[in-house]
């Protein structure tokens, strides 16, 4: 151990603002990167959720356009009858 | 020789890989860094000349030795995509220039805070310097390119052909400490020969070097994974894989 004290561990020689400084700031963004990268797996996931919703509501909408089609393309009569 | 690779082109392979990957390397990566801080912080000897100051060294060789690492593997990435048109690559190399950014602007920060109590300045734009700075904006280019088209393959192809050009400045870093006169010192541990630097100085650093490492791959596997997923969205696999993690 090189230190005697927890303050002269803080205090670093009389570099404390500089070591801590530079370890803080590596922290600080590996934490964020390492945030960010986790939570994009999900967000991804839901992206493609949303994008298959869409995509299923959207097929629907032509299926029922086209049954709307048919039934209006037949014959008064056959409709009727 | 290289069959045993072969099912690695397939992305659901891959992306099942690396999820079995990913605890292995935090694992390592939690050990190796815990270990190498913790020695680095409270056991390594002060250095007779810099005093603590010098600390701040197991985080400034690993990020600047990383960050040209990072970018190499990155262009090596880009050259088997753009070669061999492996989609994969591609993957693994946008999933790998945001890692070598956070990289870069950690061995710029912490360079600029060692510099102020040792040279007297933050910043100064000498060789070592500026060629680190110039890495940080061809990683921003290759990030911009990534995200600047909506297809990924045009995307891929742009960004690869800057980080290609961009390699020029990696042996301009790594040599411009002999090739100018600059305040930034000399290598110490990556010597041909004997490293210039006492055991008790030397063995934190590989710990605290090695945990780096297994960080970045951590990040990496976890970016890639992401990637694959959103390259390959309307392939069955993964359109099963969101179902069955939505309806959970």
């Amino acid at each position: 151990m090189q230190f005697t004290s927890f303050n002269d561990f803080i205090n670093m020689g009389g570099y404390g603002f500089y070591v801590w400084l530079s370890f803080g700031a590596a922290a600080l963004i590996l934490t964020l990167l390492t945030i960010n990268s986790a939570m994009g797996h999900k967000q991804v996931i839901n992206q493609i959720a949303k994008r298959k919703k869409r995509e299923d509501k959207l097929r629907e909408a032509k299926m029922l356009r086209q049954q709307q089609k048919e039934f209006s393309d037949k014959p008064l009569n056959e409709v009727t009858e | 020789m290289w069959k045993f690779l072969h099912p690695y082109a397939n992305p659901e392979t891959t992306y099942h890989f690396t999820n079995k990957l990913l605890p292995w390397l935090i694992a390592l990566a939690a050990l190796f860094l815990s270990i190498g801080l913790v020695w680095a912080l409270l056991f390594a000897p002060a250095d007779y000349q810099q005093g603590d100051s010098f600390r701040i060294f197991y985080v400034h060789v690993p990020a600047a030795s990383l960050s040209m690492g990072i970018y190499v593997s990155m262009a090596i990435a880009a050259l088997s995509s753009l070669v061999w048109q492996l989609k994969l690559a591609d993957a693994s190399a946008a999933a790998m220039a945001p890692v070598g950014a956070a990289f870069t602007a950690i061995a710029l920060i912490t360079g600029a805070a060692w510099g102020k109590p040792m040279w007297g300045t933050w910043w100064i734009w000498d060789a070592r310097l500026t060629s680190e700075l110039i890495l940080l904006f061809l990683y921003l280019g290759v990030i911009a390119l990534h995200n600047a088209f909506e297809d990924k393959n045009l995307a891929g192809k742009a960004a690869g052909i800057l980080t290609l050009v961009g390699v020029i400045n990696i042996p301009i870093i790594k040599y411009s400490v002999d090739w100018w006169n600059t305040l930034h010192q000399g290598s110490t541990v990556s010597k041909i020969g004997k490293p210039s630097m006492s055991l008790d100085m030397l063995w934190p650093f590989i710990f605290s070097f090695l945990g780096f490492s297994f960080l970045v791959g951590v990040i990496i596997c976890l970016r890639f994974r992401n990637e694959i997923l959103a390259r390959n969205s309307i392939r069955p696999w993964v359109r099963e894989l969101v179902e069955k993690s939505v309806v959970k």
